[in-house]
């Protein structure tokens, strides 16, 4: 479409911008004598609203067509008509822009010769656009420039508009096409800092010659180092490195002097009308080295920019006549900057020199996630393998200095992962062979969201490398290291199953799979992980008194384990170690039995499915759950229905660890009652609701008589501890309680 | 045990009479033969070298181009594959190279590419510098300066040399798709102002990583075990062990000194399959080396680190130097050095 040859023929603008032609002015409606163009007539309604505008209309017509007629060069002090017109294109310019059209006969006058000097330049600092500028009016424009009717000081005064209007031209392959008799005017002292700005817009791969290099080079050598010339050879290098070569210092900040000046209030006032769908910002790259924090070595820069020194690309079109063609096609990456210009060009789009950068750029994360070329991800791998390594401040010595700038590279390696959803194999390496001398401080939180983009691979070495220097950290470290580690792993976790579930949805897309063959190592995998955080958070609840918290984690953890089966379609149920149950069971706290009564019926759920499923099937599916399985959470619900309703787990109670405890020992606590101690009106972690409880139903009664509660009261009670948002123990009672001898 | 006066430096030397208690000296180090295993990350197995590396001649090599490896201190360091070089434009690299050193040292003025600069880059293939013929041939790169008197002379003086190469690397890196060159090991000698320029242009035109490579004492008593059994003429110069004294308040260097026939006869009696080479053995050599020192000084090397090994054959430190002085022993050296890299890359 017309946008899209726009906005790749504007690909080198300063700023792209949005032009919309609904916004143009009619042109029949100014041009009566002149050829009206049916297809450019769209009636803009506001124009013909009003008497004043409409004689504005006619006033600056008339003025067009007087600048259009006259022959003879005319003095501006004496002439009354010419004063009156030139006032009036001032006006309408400042105010609402000048239509496409009129800046053909503009441009011819003020570049004629016609005039006077002082009458072609406020001609030519009048000629705003209201919407586009067409490109034919600038090819007569640089006819008149090279018989040179006008002086040295308008040409200037014309270069310097191209610059400040190459936005709003609307076409700009013709003017490409005279990208030669640009070029011819830096010979011109004066032009050639203009000059070359304009030739930095124009200039295309395509552009770059072998003599024009020379003859930049000459000037140069003549002029000395100028900036203006520096940007415009940094640009051929860009294009070329096999013809030019230059180093930047990163010192400089401006290239090119600013042309705008005469234009700039008009400029921005037009980029604000546009502003809407201007996309992001981002000037070309001069190829200058970035500012960073220290004097890196040099062969360790931890943000790369993205940039295309194609000498290794223009290996494969040596043979320059033939394919010349294709080297203008193929897209450089420095001019990758809307979502839309990745999709225009995404199948010839040149990626970067050093794979590194794509960390930091978002688009070309959006072509890795769709391309399946190894090259990229092993050019990634190793660089940023190597990079890890080479920086990593708790393995190198004296790198601890640069712990920030370290912190920042793990924290976009990251984002990276995240947003590629999928983990880098260089990263688990990293892991692998840096926990060891890993002090659980230096970069944790990083380090600890690198983890859970640990890839599932099938067969895994990660007992000797994650778990165990983990684990030692783990045990030693304080409370909020243990909760942050467990919520780590909680995330791989989720990591593994969201993987394996889109791997499962792939996979009845395509029939070669080689996933079948190791689903059970995937589930081996996936229990590894999950008994290994069973076993350090039975040890982390004795190490910290069985600290709410720290339950917290761990019950979260299993929130997600508990439901394995039904929501990732994993044949795997583990129950928590009982180290883990009875703690929250008998917790103090109402969140971690309530979380506890909601895991245990997530169990029962997946359980009763999984038999369901094997009951229709009929056949023996590759993977059941051991009966071991529904044994243990048989034994769990004894013990938790004992407890909290029936109040004889310590005599029901048949886990090996459990609460059975003989009636001699229990008569020596000499605890009343011990049998009700843990139901639901006597448990440590729902007394104070039956207490409200109490004081709501009996408010005259100030004994606390617990035993009140029975019966229908049992009932209300009930009903007023779904009401305080124990929805886990909501779940768990009515799932499990009227059932409990069809389970036992 | 003479003592160098204001340097803590100890010299040992052992006697050639050591050499006739040989067979006792070999039988009584023998009772603690450690089983540790070369714990290279990924791969618990035993470590073995294929072939002996330090005893592969290579008859076939250009003793003028080898030579330029010869009696020159080079750093070492690892390379991640280079993707998209191709060995058949050396010279247009050598232009582009030479602009870009150009553009560098004259920050901010352009340089056509291809126009004589005060550096000359050259780049040369070494192919006869590789141990298998699936390895990539190596690559020299040599920066000369011209000089400024008479810029048409061929009056060039060599400022710095780079070595990429892969000797008998192949088979560690088979999976590598074709766009990658392998060439893991890079030497440089020269100042590191050129070895950055270098590096940083290599970095930027094959996407590929350069690091220091040092070598663990582990991989420094691989040395001196292999360097040991290799057969060197009459009066070569001594071997040189030196060990660094940890938690010194003053850095102690403790050089150990062995006549290579005593160091050959020793090796000779621990290895036991001639053509390969075990950690034991290497363990057991060292631990000789270390029971005979203690005999005489009371001092465990055990408990220092091997800093630096030097014999006729070749001289390694471990900061990540080495300086070849045999041209018969050259791929073999480059082959373990080789095998040191890519253990750093992958």
């Amino acid at each position: 479409s017309e946008k899209m040859q726009r906005k790749q023929s504007s690909k080198n603008s300063k700023q792209p911008l949005q032009v919309h032609h609904s916004n143009q002015t009619d042109l029949s409606a100014w041009r009566k004598g002149g050829k009206p163009d049916p297809e450019k007539s769209l009636q803009n309604p506001t124009s013909h609203n009003s008497q004043a505008n409409e004689s504005e209309q006619d006033s600056f017509e008339q003025a067009v067509s007087y600048f259009e007629k006259v022959q003879s060069p005319v003095s501006l002090r004496k002439n009354e008509v010419l004063q009156k017109h030139l006032a009036t294109v001032e006006s309408t310019a400042l105010e609402k822009g000048l239509p496409p059209e009129a800046f053909d006969v503009l441009l011819n006058v003020a570049l004629s010769g016609k005039f006077a000097d002082a009458v072609n330049t406020r001609l030519l600092k009048s000629l705003i656009p209201a919407s586009v500028i067409p490109e034919s009016s600038l090819v007569s424009s640089v006819s008149w420039l090279c018989v040179s009717k006008c002086s040295g000081s308008i040409q200037l005064l014309f270069i310097r508009w191209v610059i400040s209007m190459f936005d709003f031209i609307d076409h700009k392959d013709q003017l490409h096409a005279l990208y030669g008799f640009f070029f011819s005017f830096l010979q011109d002292e004066k032009m050639c800092p203009y000059v070359c700005h304009l030739l930095y817009l124009l200039t295309r791969r395509e552009s770059v010659k072998p003599f024009r290099i020379r003859k930049l080079l000459d000037l140069q050598a003549k002029m000395g180092m100028q900036p203006h010339l520096q940007a415009l050879l940094s640009l051929y290098k860009h294009f070329c490195p096999e013809l030019v070569s230059i180093t930047l210092s990163g010192r400089m900040k401006t290239y090119f002097k600013n042309s705008e000046g005469p234009w700039k209030a008009a400029i921005s006032a037009i980029r604000r009308r546009n502003q809407k769908k201007s996309p992001v910002f981002q000037p070309l790259l001069l190829g200058t080295t970035q500012h960073q924090s220290r004097k890196r070595k040099w062969n360790t820069q931890l943000i790369l920019p993205a940039s295309s020194a194609s000498t290794s690309n223009l290996a494969d079109v040596k043979d320059k006549n033939s394919d010349l063609y294709n080297i203008s096609k193929s897209f450089p990456v420095e001019q990758l900057q809307t979502f839309s210009q990745l999709l225009q060009n995404i199948h010839h789009l040149e990626l970067p020199s050093q794979m590194g950068s794509v960390l930091t750029h978002p688009l070309l994360l959006h072509y890795m996630n769709c391309i399946k070329d190894e090259s990229i991800y092993l050019r990634l791998h190793y660089w940023m393998g190597q990079t890890l390594q080479e920086e990593c401040t708790w393995c190198v010595v004296d790198s601890s200095q640069y712990e920030e700038e370290f912190k920042d590279f793990l924290e976009i390696v990251h984002k990276a992962e995240c947003f590629l959803q999928e983990g880098f194999s260089s990263c688990e390496e990293f892991l692998y062979r840096s926990l060891p001398f890993w002090d659980g401080f230096c970069c944790r939180s990083q380090v600890l969201r690198l983890m859970t983009w640990i890839p599932l691979s099938s067969f895994s070495e990660m007992k000797s490398y994650l778990y165990g220097p983990l684990a030692q950290l783990f045990f030693t470290s304080s409370l909020y290291f243990k909760c942050s580690v467990l919520e780590s792993l909680k995330e791989l976790l989720q990591n593994w199953l969201n993987w394996h579930m889109i791997e499962l949805g792939s996979e009845s897309d395509s029939q070669n799979h080689s996933l079948n063959t190791t689903l059970s190592g995937l589930v081996n995998v996936v229990a590894e992980l999950i008994h290994f955080v069973g076993r350090i958070s039975a040890i982390a609840l004795q190490l910290e008194n069985n600290v709410t918290f720290l339950l917290y984690f761990i019950l979260d953890f299993y929130e997600t384990v508990c439901d394995i089966y039904l929501r990732y379609n994993l044949p795997l149920l583990i129950m928590p170690p009982a180290g883990v149950f009875y703690p929250a069971l008998l917790s103090m706290d109402s969140v971690s039995l309530n979380q506890l009564c909601y895991i245990m019926y997530r169990y029962r759920t997946n359980l009763v499915a999984a038999k369901e499923n094997e009951m229709i099937k009929k056949k023996v599916l590759q993977f059941q759950f051991s009966s071991q399985t529904y044994q243990e959470y048989n034994q769990y619900l004894i013990a938790m229905v004992g407890c909290l309703w029936t109040s004889n787990a310590f005599q029901k109670d048949i886990h090996p660890e459990g609460l059975r405890l003989d009636e001699e020992v229990l008569k020596k606590t000499r605890v009343k009652d011990f049998k009700n101690s843990f139901n639901i009106v006597y448990h440590p972690a729902l007394m104070g609701y039956a207490l409200l409880f109490l004081q709501q139903a009996w408010p005259d009664d100030n004994t606390f008589n617990f035993s009140l509660i029975k019966g229908r009261k049992w009932n209300w009670y009930l009903e007023y501890l779904y009401a305080q948002g124990l929805k886990g123990l909501k779940l768990f009672i009515e799932s499990s309680i009227s059932r409990v001898s069809l389970v036992s | 045990m003479p003592r160098v006066p204001g340097c803590a430096h100890l010299w040992c030397w052992i006697q050639p009479h050591s050499v006739t208690a040989r067979p006792a000296w070999a039988a009584r180090s023998s009772p603690h033969v450690l089983l540790r295993a070369a714990k290279l990350l990924r791969s618990g197995a035993n470590r073995k070298q294929r072939v002996n590396p330090a005893g592969r001649d290579n008859e076939n090599a250009d003793p003028q181009k080898a030579a330029s490896l010869l009696r020159k201190q080079w750093s070492l360091y690892s390379v991640t594959p280079l993707y998209k070089f191709s060995g058949a434009r050396l010279k247009e690299y050598a232009r582009l190279l030479g602009a870009f050193i150009a553009a560098e040292k004259q920050k901010g003025l352009a340089v056509e590419v291809g126009v004589d600069a005060d550096v000359k880059v050259t780049f040369a293939s070494l192919p006869e510098l590789r141990g298998d013929p699936q390895d990539q041939p190596a690559m020299l790169v040599q920066l000369s300066s011209r000089s400024s008197v008479s810029p048409k002379s061929s009056d060039e003086k060599l400022i710095w040399s780079g070595c990429f190469c892969c000797v008998s690397g192949e088979d560690l890196l088979e999976n590598v798709p074709e766009d990658f060159t392998c060439l893991p090991l890079f030497l440089a000698n020269g100042a590191e102002s050129y070895t950055a320029m270098v590096g940083s242009w290599f970095q930027k035109t094959f996407d590929c990583h350069f690091c220091r490579l040092s070598i663990s004492p582990l991989n420094l008593s691989w040395m001196a075990a292999m360097w040991a059994g290799c057969s060197v003429e009459k009066n070569a110069c001594a071997t040189e062990l030196v060990f660094s004294v940890p938690c010194l308040p003053q850095p102690l260097d403790i050089s150990y000194a062995i006549h290579p026939e005593d160091a050959k006869a020793l090796w000779d009696t621990v290895q036991k399959t001639p053509g390969e080479i075990t950690q034991e053995e290497v363990d057991l050599f060292m631990d000789c080396l270390y029971s005979h020192f203690h005999r005489h000084f009371k001092i465990h090397l055990s408990a220092t680190k091997l800093v630096k090994v030097s014999t006729a054959i070749a001289s390694a430190h471990c900061n990540g130097t080495i300086k070849l002085l045999q041209s018969r022993y050259l791929t073999g050296v480059l082959m373990l050095l080789t095998e040191l890299a890519i253990s750093q890359i992958q």
